[in-house]
């Protein structure tokens, strides 16, 4: 690719694949340090109760064995007794696991010991001989029969504007008295993030306050701060690296405990430690998306305007966290209807907390609306796409302020068109292929445009590079390779000539990998970084650069040029050798934007499925996504996440359920045989559309976001297909065969 | 290129904290302190190594390694923590995922579902030894050109699963290539370009 060419939006190849296709990419587990040891985990065998004695005798006498860490013997973590809570930390009340503190056991498989050797198998097989005794209580993990006992949040309670309130507008529940009505209840179980990399940590101490963390985290700055309050250190004596994480979807936005475990075993063994969690593990101790019931009541006019919406939710948390998300906010802004209620409610399980799972809320949230719409259209007997229409939003309901952008139209019509919406029957069951129904269904999503601060340092190396860095992460977006075509668009220099660092904690800041806010934010900010880097190089350029504004500065082949000054060209050499600094750290912030306008991206799925008459096997033979997501930085690297969004949504629409056995409180799916999660043969060729038209309010670059709602209503429009096929509604997911047969 | 190595697998400083408390060697008690010390470096080392490990010899990307190995470690650990060939991932070790496929003379395996100690002899292929010097096999250089990918975690196994699906003569059409390609999971859902990239070299011709 050459300099001159239009670089933001471009198809380029990812800055990091050919480390990622030769094995050279490092991921939290695969640094070489010397003298390293291997920490495996044990687990309590009992939901709820009290440690009474831990024999460890055995597993300190295996070969190769250098402890034992335990409630009875741990080193005290001084940040466990310092009470209080981050301001800056979302929406939770409690607080994390406090490993080894106490002798409580809040859920089945919370981690009662670590066990550090010299070698994985030496660990593993010392890990088997630690026996516990327990003074068992009895617990809960079944969420419907706690339905009883769910509250509103206490972050609600205590803040009457807190967004997890009771939400009104119009009359209370005023679907009841609806002329067209329906009352419907939903449910989602359990998901697990299950990133390909299990979780894992190296720990090392290099002196007794100084710890660096090679740690799978979507936050080097989030987990560093966490780590530093656990040990009472100054944050900078903590160092996160997360150059390359594998995969996330959420389960890394939070500090969990065998990341405690780990810095705990290196403390007392005096060696970096290094411990990755088993696949079982996985569904136990790292989080995953809590299972929700949901009601919705819709009442509509018989020419299909929507009267009237109220969604209730209860979602899963645990004894010491409450966990919220936005299930209920898509409810409240995505069609026009006057009257609108909305009540979030928790309840508590004697379950690991759990934490956003890509989508997070919103996706759980659209099930319900989504499937409900499809449900009323049928009802009033519409195609369920002029439905939306009749009630498409031309600024937000819920604010009363106009959208940033909403290009949502344009993606339905996008979307029609691809999938052939045309062949569409109203009546469910009529079109057939052999044995098998054929049928159609959409889903709309959306999730706000977030932008945070972050900041980049920039600077001209001496090889006429530019080396830019910042403390974000990459969980598999292609964050390099964007930002790369950032600054190579903003510098006018060929983006080989550019170098852009992340996922290390003492690079400027930036916030965490997470609600599709890395390109708003970060964009910006390199941005800004590059324009700053021009200005300080056309200052040591000499005459003709002084009055030559830095929007007309240009870095080309290993000159400093001026666009419309033939005659004006500094080589690098030149600046480099004046001396003094050549670096630049710029941060961007989001402006009053916010206050004045509604920012959203949106998408729309379209799914045709397959549905066998006798086994009820569902395939999906056709997916297509829209996305209104405001500029397209790359449309390979952005398709692809949009892709995979889609693909995770089969698993949530078909396949994904992790399953309590509640007489132990202990989770039966251990592992891929029994979670199952989208193969290749499970997924068809995606297609995908973007409007790619810029948002002028969330960023100069125009970027919205892209990474939530590529999965966000990708569930509901499979349940819609579904229905089509076969006129089974169903509302409890997945959409397994015995569901329909 | 070709070369001898002989390390130990596995770090040995622990072994003697096992063998003082190990009741066979309980006699040692008995021995005077000097000894006793002496012993620990060697005499221990060796009578343990004599218990835990066996010889082992195998090629590993064309290099010869001859190794003292675990009978219990698998081939997967013994390639990423002995031999530093992190490349190969780990992601279930339960042979679900994929993401640990290497070629052993030739067939694609899991290398998390079988002992180090099995493959005495063969020829071991990782994502590693898959370029020729610095030149990227083809499969390699679609998957970059196809974005077959995101975080990069799964994809080793799924280029090493993609060759070997190509060799055996199972990418003859899309479905084809979905279903043998069916035990790598790609959590990220890069399917589409996985299979658009597998295309490409099978429709290429090239040699792979």
């Amino acid at each position: 690719m050459k300099a001159q060419d239009k670089q933001i939006g471009a198809p380029m190849n990812r800055v990091d694949g050919r480390l990622k296709v030769t094995g050279g990419a490092k991921y939290s587990a695969e640094y070489e340090l010397p003298n390293m040891a291997y920490a495996v985990l044990v687990g309590s065998t009992i939901a709820k109760g009290r440690l009474t004695s831990i024999d460890a005798k055995a597993a300190e006498k295996a070969p190769g064995v250098l402890a034992v860490v335990t409630h009875f013997n741990s080193p005290k973590v001084p940040g466990f007794d310092t009470a209080g809570k981050d301001p800056s930390q979302p929406a939770t009340v409690g607080g994390p696991l406090k490993i080894f503190k106490d002798d409580k056991i809040r859920y089945n498989d919370q981690v009662i010991a670590v066990v550090v050797a010299d070698s994985w198998e030496r660990a593993r097989y010392a890990a088997r001989l630690v026996k516990a005794q327990y003074a068992q209580e009895k617990h809960k993990t079944n969420l419907e029969a706690s339905v009883s006992d769910a509250f509103l949040p206490t972050a609600a309670k205590k803040n009457p504007k807190h967004p997890m309130n009771d939400y009104q507008r119009g009359q209370v529940d005023a679907y009841k008295t609806g002329a067209i009505k329906l009352e419907s209840e939903y449910v989602i179980p359990t998901e697990v993030h299950h990133p390909m990399e299990l979780q894992s940590i190296t720990a090392h101490w290099e002196a007794p306050d100084r710890l660096t963390l090679y740690d799978k985290t979507q936050g080097t700055m989030a987990t560093r701060r966490d780590f530093a309050k656990e040990w009472n250190l100054p944050e900078e004596n903590v160092k996160v690296i997360a150059t390359f994480v594998g995969g996330a979807f959420g389960n890394a936005l939070h500090s969990w405990p065998h990341e405690s475990a780990a810095i705990i075993a290196a403390k007392v063994v005096n060696r970096p430690v290094k411990l990755m969690l088993t696949r079982e593990q996985m569904f136990t101790n790292v989080g995953y998306r809590p299972y929700t019931w949901q009601k919705l009541g819709m009442s509509a006019t018989p020419d299909g305007k929507i009267t009237a919406i109220t969604h209730e939710s209860i979602g899963q948390t645990s004894t010491y966290e409450e966990f919220t998300e936005s299930t209920l906010a898509q409810t409240r802004m995505m069609y026009q209807s006057p009257n609108v209620t909305t009540r979030y409610r928790l309840a508590s399980l004697d379950v690991c907390s759990p934490i956003w799972m890509r989508g997070p809320g919103e996706a759980t949230g659209a099930f319900a609306l989504e499937s409900a719409m499809d449900e009323m259209a049928h009802m009033l007997n519409l195609d369920p796409l002029e439905f939306r229409l009749r009630n498409y939003t031309e600024q937000d309901p819920e604010k009363n302020k106009p959208w940033s952008t909403k290009f949502l139209k344009e993606c339905y019509q996008l979307g029609a068109e691809r999938v052939g919406w045309n062949k569409r029957q109203l009546k469910p069951g009529s079109l057939r292929d052999g044995e098998w129904l054929i049928g159609y269904g959409m889903g709309v999503g959306t999730f706000g445009a977030h932008r945070g601060a972050a900041t980049v340092g920039a600077q001209l190396l001496p090889d006429g590079t530019v080396l830019l860095q910042c403390a974000t992460t990459d969980i598999g977006p292609g964050t390099g390779t964007v930002m790369t075509q950032i600054a190579a668009e903003t510098l006018g220099l060929d983006p080989k000539k550019i170098r852009f660092e992340l996922g290390n904690s003492s690079f400027p800041k930036a916030g965490t990998q997470g609600g599709s806010s890395t390109v708003n934010s970060v964009g910006p900010a390199t941005q800004e970084a590059c324009l700053a880097l021009k200005e300080k190089l056309r200052t040591l350029a000499g005459a003709a650069f002084a009055s030559a504004k830095k929007e007309d500065v240009t870095l080309t082949d290993g000159y400093l040029t001026l666009a419309g000054n033939a005659g004006a060209r500094v080589p690098y050499a030149d600046l480099i050798k004046q001396g003094g600094d050549k670096a630049v750290t710029v941060e961007a912030k989001p402006g009053p934007e916010g206050q004045q306008y509604s920012m959203y991206s949106f998408s729309v799925h379209f799914a045709e499925v397959r549905v066998h008459e006798l086994t009820g096997e569902v395939r999906v033979s056709k997916l297509v996504s829209c996305a209104d997501a405001g500029t397209i930085v790359n449309e390979k690297t952005a398709g692809n996440q949009m892709k995979g969004g889609a693909v995770g949504g089969i698993g949530m629409a078909l396949m994904e359920a992790a399953h309590i056995d509640d007489r132990f409180g202990r989770y039966v799916t251990k592992d891929f045989a029994d979670y199952h999660v989208p193969v290749h043969a499970d997924s068809p060729d995606v297609q995908v559309a973007f409007v790619n038209k810029p948002d002028p309010h969330v960023n100069n670059l125009g970027t919205k976001g892209i990474g939530e709602i590529a999965i966000i209503g990708v569930a509901p429009a499979i349940a819609n297909a579904v229905f089509n096929a076969t006129g089974k509604r169903i509302r409890e997911l997945p959409i397994t065969p015995d569901k329909l047969i | 290129m070709s070369s001898e190595t002989d390390k130990p697998a596995g770090h040995d400083e622990s072994r003697r904290t096992f063998l003082k408390q190990s009741s066979l060697l309980t006699a040692f008690t008995i021995v005077p302190g000097p000894v006793l010390q002496a012993a620990t470096y060697e005499l221990d080392e060796k009578v343990a190594a004599a218990f835990e490990k066996v010889s082992l010899k195998l090629e590993v990307n064309g290099v010869k390694h001859k190794l003292s190995v675990e009978p219990r470690t698998t081939l997967l650990d013994l390639l990423r923590e002995n031999l530093n060939l992190t490349g190969t991932k780990k992601g279930c070790d339960y042979g679900q995922c994929g993401a640990c496929t290497v070629h052993v003379d030739g067939q694609r395996v899991n290398s998390c579902l079988s002992f180090a100690v099995m493959h005495e002899g063969k020829k071991i292929t990782t994502i590693e030894g898959l370029a020729e010097g610095g030149k990227l096999h083809p499969m390699q250089e679609a998957f970059v050109k196809h974005d077959g990918f995101q975080c990069g975690y799964c994809t080793p196994g799924q280029i090493m699963s993609a060759v070997a699906c190509v060799r055996e003569g199972h990418a003859g059409s899309e479905t084809e290539i979905r279903e043998f390609m069916s035990g790598n999971i790609c959590r990220c859902g890069a399917y589409s370009n996985i299979v658009a990239a597998i295309q490409e070299v099978k429709n290429g011709g090239q040699k792979v």
